[in-house]
Order: C-alpha cells, then sequence, then structure tokens
C-alpha cells in the first residue's frame, strides 16, 4: 500500500529554515507603524478582592499618556462563549470572563485597566500611578475545598463547572472477579507552557475603518471575540497571525487581541503591547492541575477486569476550556487498554488560582501518569514484565472503548514500547555508590483532531500561475511546527512541483480562507486534507485539458517537474505551461476553492459520555533511562527514546522534531515544572524560579517513527504534536520507581520529593 | 519630571559603526533593537533565557542584562553578520540541513552561542556543546537536532 512519493515522507529543510536561521522572521514584537504607541496592562495584586476603589486619573495625566481604560470604557466587558456540549447539570454553561475588572478580583492578575503611551518606559510610569483599593473577600485555592458546599463561591452558585462520566458494565462486578487490585492517588503539576516569544501584537485601524490585529495567534478567529467585545461587525475586524515563537496551547485562548483592539479603537493610531515575561506567567493560563483517583484490577494472567477512577481538575478563576478538557480527560482516563468495567467521574473546579486551559496534551496527558503507573504497579504485583502485562489489554482496531469510540486506526503499541525500550541500548552504570540507574516505559494514545460535535472545517484555495508555480491560501497559523511548510509539501506533492515552486499565503482572517486553529493536534489533518482537497481539484483541471491535448484519457495524466504526461505513453508529454496557457484561453481557471469536512456529530446530550467524539487517536510509547542520587534526591536523565505510530510522515524532519520537543517538554512536566501559586500568589513568574529543561537536562533522545498509513489526515498520516508529551512524563517517573523501589506520585519528581520519598521507605523498612 | 540624562555611545554592529545618546539605564538589548536590530530577540529581560544572545568582542552575552554603555567602542554581532541567503554560515546550514529550530524565536541566539563555542573551542564534545547552549532555552525542539547540527560543524562536516 505503500507508495513513493516525490515530497512526502522525506526530510524537507529549506525555506522556512533559511528565514529563521538568517534571522529574517519579523515575529509579532519585531513590527512597527509610524505613530505607534506601546501599551500595559495593570493587573490586581490580589486573588480575591472587591475593587473598592480605581483612579486612573494621574495616570492619565502624565504626559505622554495616550490613553487609560477601565471596564467602564469597554464596550462589551463580558467576553462570553458557549462551551459547547456541556450538560445543563453543572454549574455555569458559558465561559465568561470579563475583559477589564469591573468590580470583582478573582484571581492575582487579573486585568484592571490598559495603558497606552508614546514610549515604553512612559507606559511603564503610568501604571505606577494607576490607585486601586481592595477589599478582601475570602479565596479558595483548593479544588477538593472549592467543591464543598460551604466554599466560596467564584461564579454563580457552583464551584463545580463540569462533570463528565464514563459508565461500562458492572465495576463491583469487575473488582470482584479481579485477583489483584491498585488503588492510588496521584497529583499532577500546574505547567506553564514558556514559550520562548512572550504574547505580543500590533494593532491598528486601516484607512476602510477595519481594526487589523498582527499578533501572535494560535486561533485567528478570535477576530470573532474582538467583534464581540467592540461591538462591531465580524467583518470590521482582521486579523494577521504571524508567524508565532512557540505556543503550546498559551496562545490559544484569548491574551493580547482585545486589549490591542480596544486601544487602538480608542486612540485611533497604531499599538503594540508584548507581555513582559513575568505577565506571561501570571496573566495568561496554565495547565490544569489534577488530582487523580485510581482504583484498577485485574486477573491473575494480566487481564484488566475493571477501572475506578475519581478526576479532579483546577480549574482556575474561569472556566475557559475547562469542560472540554475534562471532556479529553474522560474520554481518554482508560488509557489505551480494553477494560470491560469502568466507572470513572470528573470534575473541574474552580478556585481563585490562575485560570487554567489549554496545553499541549489537553487534559488527556495528565491521565497516563495514572493509568500508566496502575499498569506497572498491577504487572509487578503479578510478578509480570510490564509490557507483557499491557500486551494483554492494549486496544486493538475495531474495539469500542468505554466511551463508544471504535478504533479504526492501526494500534502499534507493542512496537512502539519494544521499539522505544530496545533503542536505549544497553543499561549504563552508576556513577558512584550511592547512585542507581533504573529505566522504565510509558505507553499513551492521545486524540487528533478537535471535538466531532464541534463540526470543524478547514478550507484553503490554491491557484496554479502562468509559469507553472502555485500559490496556496490556508488560514493555518504556524505555531512553529512547520504547519505552513506541511501545506506546501501537500500542495507540491499532488500538483508535481518542488518545494520552492509552492507559495503559501497563510493566517489572515480576510485574505485566507478560514482553515480553523492551529491547536487540538488538528492542522496537518484538517488543514493539510484541504490543501489535498484543493490542488486535487486543480490537478484535475490540468488532467483535463492536458488529456485532450494530448489525446490520452484524463486518468492516465501524471504531472511531474512542470510537464503533464500520459503514464501509459511517457513520450506522449506537454510543458505544464501550455497547459495552463491553454485552461486560461478557454476560461477554465486553474483554481479551487475546497472545504475539508470532520466527521460531524451530535452535541453530547448526557454528562455519561457514550457516543464518540474524536476522529482518531494517535499510540505510541517512551522510555527513560534515568541515575538517581540518593543522598539528595536529584534525577539526572540519561537516555531517552521515543516511538510513534505516526500514520505518515509529510515531513520526517518535523515530526521528528515534535516528537523530541514533546518528550522533552514531557520530560519537564515529570521532573520541574510546577507554577506555584500561595493561596493564589504566584511565586514563580519568571524562567529563573519556574524551571524548563535546558541541553543538560535533556538527554540525546532516539526517535523511532512507525507508519502505519492508517490515520485520517493526508497520505494516512495521524496528528503527533500532543501525542507526543503523553508517556514522557510516566515514563521517567517509572524509570525512577525501577531505580528506587518507591514509585512517585505527586509530579513534578523533584529532588525534595524523591528525597522523602526515600526515606519514608527507609523509615518503613 | 525630571530631565534623563543622555551619554554618547559609539559601537559597531556587524562590521557598521552605530553611535547614539542614550539614557544610562538603556539595555544593549533595547539599544540594538532600537537601532533596528531586530533579530536580537526579547525572551525574558532577565538573562534566564538567552533569546538576546549576541557576541561582544568575542564572547557570547546576554544583551538584556549588559548596559548598552558597557559596549561602549566593543565590536557586536549579531545573526546578521553570519551570512546570506545566497551563503549560509556553516553553522546556518547544518542548523537548516538538521532541522535545529522550529519555530526559531531562539535561533538567533542559539547561533551566536554555537559560534562563540566553536571560535573558542572548535572540536567540542556532545557535552561540551550541550554545556555552551545551556542558557539558552529551547522549548521546541527537546535539543537534540541543534546538537547534532553544532557537531556536525565542529566534526567539519561544512567546511
Amino acid at each position: 500500500m505503500s507508495k513513493d512519493y516525490a515530497i512526502v515522507g522525506k526530510r524537507l529543510a529549506g525555506l522556512d529554515e533559511k528565514d529563521k536561521v538568517l534571522g529574517n522572521v519579523i515575529f509579532a514584537d519585531d513590527f512597527t507603524m509610524p505613530g505607534l504607541l506601546h501599551a500595559r496592562v495593570f493587573r490586581a495584586t490580589k486573588a480575591s478582592a472587591r475593587l473598592k476603589r480605581l483612579d486612573v486619573g494621574k495616570a492619565r495625566a502624565l504626559p505622554g499618556v495616550a490613553c487609560v481604560l477601565t471596564a467602564a470604557d469597554v464596550p462589551y466587558n463580558e467576553s462570553v462563549k458557549n462551551v459547547v456540549g456541556q450538560t445543563t447539570e453543572v454549574g455555569l454553561l458559558e465561559a465568561k470572563h470579563q475583559v477589564l475588572v469591573r468590580e470583582r478580583v478573582r484571581y492575582w492578575g487579573e486585568p484592571i485597566a490598559l495603558v497606552a503611551a508614546e514610549s515604553p518606559s512612559v507606559a511603564r510610569d503610568a501604571l505606577r500611578l494607576i490607585e486601586v483599593e481592595y477589599e478582601d473577600l475570602p479565596g479558595v485555592f483548593d479544588p477538593l475545598e472549592a467543591m464543598k458546599p460551604s466554599a466560596p463561591k467564584i461564579h454563580g452558585n457552583n464551584n463545580v463547572i463540569a462533570s463528565w462520566k464514563l459508565r461500562k458494565g458492572d465495576v463491583e462486578k469487575g473488582f470482584a472477579e479481579a485477583e489483584v487490585i491498585v488503588e492510588h492517588e496521584y497529583r499532577t503539576p500546574r505547567q506553564e507552557h514558556a514559550p520562548i516569544e512572550p504574547e505580543s501584537g500590533v494593532a491598528w485601524i486601516d484607512d476602510m475603518g477595519v481594526v487589523n490585529i498582527r499578533y501572535a495567534a494560535q486561533v485567528i478567529e478570535h477576530y470573532r471575540d474582538v467583534a464581540t467585545v467592540l461591538g462591531l461587525p465580524e467583518s470590521r475586524v482582521r486579523v494577521i497571525g504571524t508567524l508565532i515563537g512557540g505556543g503550546f496551547g498559551g496562545k490559544e485562548d484569548v491574551t493580547v487581541e482585545v486589549f490591542l483592539a480596544l486601544l487602538a479603537w480608542k486612540t485611533g493610531r497604531p499599538v503594540k503591547l508584548t507581555y513582559t515575561r513575568e505577565e506571561m506567567g501570571y496573566g495568561r493560563h496554565k495547565r490544569h492541575p489534577y488530582i487523580l483517583r485510581y482504583k484498577t484490577g485485574a486477573r491473575k494472567d494480566g487481564t484488566l477486569v475493571a477501572l475506578e477512577a475519581e478526576v479532579i481538575s483546577d480549574a482556575g478563576a474561569y472556566v475557559y476550556l475547562s469542560p472540554w478538557v475534562l471532556i479529553y480527560s474522560t474520554v481518554h482516563s482508560t488509557g489505551p487498554y480494553l477494560i470491560p468495567n469502568v466507572k470513572v467521574d470528573a470534575y473541574s473546579v474552580l478556585t481563585n488560582n490562575i485560570y487554567t486551559s489549554a496545553f499541549r496534551g489537553f487534559g488527556g496527558m495528565q491521565m497516563a501518569v495514572a493509568y500508566e503507573a496502575q499498569m506497572d504497579e498491577l504487572a509487578a504485583r503479578l510478578g509480570m514484565d510490564p509490557l507483557a502485562m499491557r500486551r494483554k489489554n492494549f486496544l486493538k482496531t475495531g474495539d469500542v472503548t468505554a466511551s463508544h469510540e471504535e478504533i479504526t486506526s492501526q494500534v502499534r503499541l507493542e512496537e512502539c514500547a519494544r521499539a522505544a525500550m530496545e533503542a536505549l541500548g544497553e543499561k549504563s552504570r552508576p556513577a558512584s555508590s550511592r547512585k542507581k540507574v533504573g529505566r522504565g516505559f510509558a505507553c499513551c494514545w492521545q486524540s487528533y483532531g478537535r471535538m466531532t460535535f464541534l463540526h470543524d472545517t478547514s478550507s484553503c484555495w490554491v491557484n496554479l500561475e502562468m509559469d507553472g508555480s502555485a500559490v496556496v491560501r490556508t488560514g493555518i497559523p504556524d505555531l512553529g511546527g512547520g504547519q505552513r511548510e506541511s501545506i506546501r509539501a501537500v500542495a507540491a506533492e499532488v500538483l508535481g512541483l518542488k518545494l520552492d515552486e509552492v507559495h503559501v499565503i497563510s493566517t489572515d482572517s480576510q485574505v485566507t480562507p478560514l482553515s480553523g486553529t492551529v491547536t487540538a493536534t488538528r492542522a496537518l489533518y484538517m488543514s493539510g486534507n484541504a490543501a489535498r482537497l484543493a490542488a486535487e481539484s486543480v490537478r484535475r483541471i490540468i488532467a483535463e485539458q492536458a488529456a485532450e491535448m494530448l489525446g490520452a484519457p484524463p486518468e492516465a495524466i501524471e504531472l511531474r517537474d512542470k510537464t503533464a504526461f500520459s503514464a501509459k505513453d511517457p513520450g506522449r508529454k506537454l510543458p505544464l505551461t501550455e497547459v495552463i496557457k491553454r485552461c486560461l484561453f478557454r476560461g477554465t481557471v486553474p483554481q479551487s476553492l475546497n472545504t475539508f469536512k470532520a466527521p460531524f456529530t451530535e452535541a453530547i446530550t448526557s454528562d455519561i459520555i457514550q457516543a464518540p467524539i474524536f476522529p482518531d487517536f494517535t499510540f505510541g510509547a517512551q522510555a527513560a533511562e534515568v541515575e538517581v542520587d540518593t543522598e539528595t534526591g536529584e534525577v539526572k536523565v540519561l537516555k531517552w527514546a521515543t516511538a510513534y505510530d505516526v500514520g505518515k510522515a509529510v515531513n520526517l524532519n518535523r515530526v521528528e522534531g515534535q516528537m523530541e520537543g514533546g518528550a522533552a517538554q514531557g520530560l519537564g512536566f515529570g521532573l520541574m515544572e510546577d507554577y506555584l501559586e500561595q493561596d493564589g500568589l504566584p511565586l514563580t513568574w519568571n524562567l529563573h524560579d519556574y524551571l524548563i529543561p535546558t541541553s543538560r537536562d535533556v538527554p540525546d533522545i532516539k526517535c523511532i517513527v512507525l507508519e502505519s498509513e492508517s490515520g485520517k489526515g493526508p497520505f494516512g498520516a495521524k496528528g503527533i504534536a500532543e501525542p507526543a508529551i503523553g508517556a514522557a512524563g510516566p515514563a521517567v517517573v517509572s524509570a525512577i520507581s525501577n531505580a528506587i523501589g518507591v514509585r512517585i506520585r505527586h509530579l513534578p519528581a523533584t529532588p525534595e520529593r524523591v528525597f522523602f520519598a526515600l526515606q519514608g521507605k527507609e523509615g518503613k523498612g | 519630571m525630571v530631565k534623563t540624562e543622555l551619554y554618547p555611545l559609539a559601537l559597531t554592529v556587524n562590521g557598521r559603526p552605530v553611535s547614539a545618546r542614550i539614557a544610562a539605564e538603556t539595555t544593549l538589548l533595547d539599544f540594538l533593537r532600537d537601532q533596528g536590530f531586530i533579530e536580537v530577540k526579547r525572551g525574558c529581560d532577565k538573562g534566564d533565557c538567552g533569546a538576546c544572545t549576541v557576541i561582544m568582542d568575542g564572547k557570547a552575552i546576554l544583551s538584556c542584562i549588559t548596559l548598552a554603555l558597557q559596549a561602549e567602542g566593543s565590536r557586536i554581532l549579531t545573526v546578521k553578520s553570519l551570512g546570506s541567503w545566497e551563503r549560509l554560515h556553516p553553522l546556518q546550514q547544518a542548523f537548516v540541513d538538521y532541522e535545529a529550530l522550529q519555530c526559531g524565536f531562539c535561533t538567533p541566539g542559539m547561533l551566536l552561542a554555537a559560534k562563540a563555542l566553536l571560535d573558542h573551542n572548535p572540536h567540542p564534545t556532545r557535552e561540551e556543546i550541550r554545556e555552551a547552549i545551556s542558557g539558552n532555552l529551547c522549548r521546541c525542539t527537546g535539543y537534540q537536532k541543534i546538537v547534532d547540527a553544532v557537531e556536525a560543524v565542529a566534526k567539519g562536516a561544512y567546511r
């Protein structure tokens, strides 16, 4: 079934990369305009309070200040989004958030006022002149406390803003059949995305009265949210997306765009706003911390019989995408295993902590911490090899999951896990007697493509120029993962062109067809399919014209090296340019606009998830070797391997890049990253307190790319961006456990936690 | 308002003389970006991330925690000093070939950290490469392909 492609599947490096190594890319903050104003955000320094007094008079009077805005100046201060799919049984149905604090402060760092000034230093000085008085209100910072009826309410009457369940079989009966049961609680950290590029953009009003916002956007469709807040028609707001300096979900929710538009609208001048690194900490969402209570039972032969779990996520002070993230958690909570009896109850709870929302893995990856640790422990209790135990339970093609998803693509988990472990090679020897070496692996599954009840579509336009080169227009933003380059590769492959003969114009809400968000591991799947459809339509136009000119059937026409020829008789050929000219002469323009539609399903009507929600899943495994210093608790990662079935690697370089980057970000999640708050007060708001992996923390990573060509993307590709992080955290935990005989259940596995875990063990022994 | 006192500053950037009168607290990063050298990136402004790395008199430094006045008379190199579209610097070519980047935001600083390393130690081990770039954070790649690319140059693959 595997086919030879001219471009797809190769290591494609060139155009995008060259501009980046030359320093030519004009990132969001690099852009400027004549008369540019510089903006800053004034933020709350209380986690739960009433705003008693706000006085911006002195700030407004400061020479060089063009404008200071408060909630009173915002036409529609409440940005409201229906969270599709939430049931009516629980809490709020709408992800309300206020653009600027009107009265109540719900988290430390919540925006209160906006300043625009002639220079960055005047804007900064103006912040200091804003006077504010608070009345403290009781806050709640622990999601378990927040679930109690007596807890202070963040919004409305119920802090539980989402609840989803899995129900399959009879867990009581299942546990009765179990010969071994393990039951544990796990906790996962509040991870910060920490892209190296801060959120940033420039907004201006053009000479047609349209609000233009050029910013680092994962979702250019936010022009709609901006229009809502300003009370403008959506057609009067345009988003021009930049090449993004990393996002990982951090630039998926609204960041600078609404503030920029408000300031440009009020002043009539171009305005730039770039978050400080600290502001990225306290001013923008994080990954949901989870409490995971898992009880898993198996038979003596390793067959799983029952899973009962309670899953609680800390949503922070605003709803944002928490109900959706929790759907992912619920569906993925079983792991990639077929379990006959399942009962999962998942809750997302508001607190006065920083709000949490999208982050690579989107509620699915946290579950792997629990389901993989449980598998390891069951295997240990049964005296089984952990892979042999898993093999008995892996999902297979055609299986139906506990949430009634049928697995339609291939599942190569055993091959992935074996390949990853083998890639670690010979086991390292400890550097000294106080150090212990261990290794472990973990498997994971992660959906790709948005939830099908969202009725996702993606559009793309392709045109052949008279010289045979192609122009592609696609709305998809490039997050840094090479999304634009993949579109180029798909179009070039279909049209028989070289990469540099295809120009891709991307990410402009009024110029490029909307292709949807660069989120949910959907870019290649959705926009790649759209590009393929559009390029194939253009190809058909050319083939029909060439067939007529060559006297061959259209289906026999092939395009290669700007030549159209008959596959049956390659001697019969024409320059592509001749065919295009003939098309144009006859009024048949070789262009096409096509829309790819994901499978559509009905909205969820029950809080029990019992219908397909995802287009497909990616499966993979990662393996780690660590050395633990038993005196200090320090963990050094010695070796790493990651193996995923990516369906088809459209660009092998970029696929490996996702896998290696996902491994490193997951290593950080497992070992060091935690955005700490004390009663809502942020403690780790810069990169010397919030540590992310450096080149010395990450070892050499071996990448094993499997290609089943069974995915739903172009050429059988699956998505890899989010799956790539999933198995990393649990793999490193497994390796630590293998080294020291103690399992760390509260991530990250910092030296302190490892040290005290060792003490506890020795104490008990 | 207190009148800000301005001080003269003269240095060369990528071989070109640049001079201005600046406030004493102006960082080298602010100065360079104000002068149009926007290839020098601001990631944290605290000396933590390395995105603002430039080479000053042969040494890789963090321009966000260097006062511009400290650079008086110095020779500054940004990533634009390395190569051109037609003729990439060996490190740039290796970064392209090895896909030693994704979003590209840390890349200018990363390339300069690597160049400063190879200028002083033309044949580093992988450990030495990892050490030399450990002040340059990359959130996309996991560093694997960056280390591979620098090592390839060090081993003479791009001579």
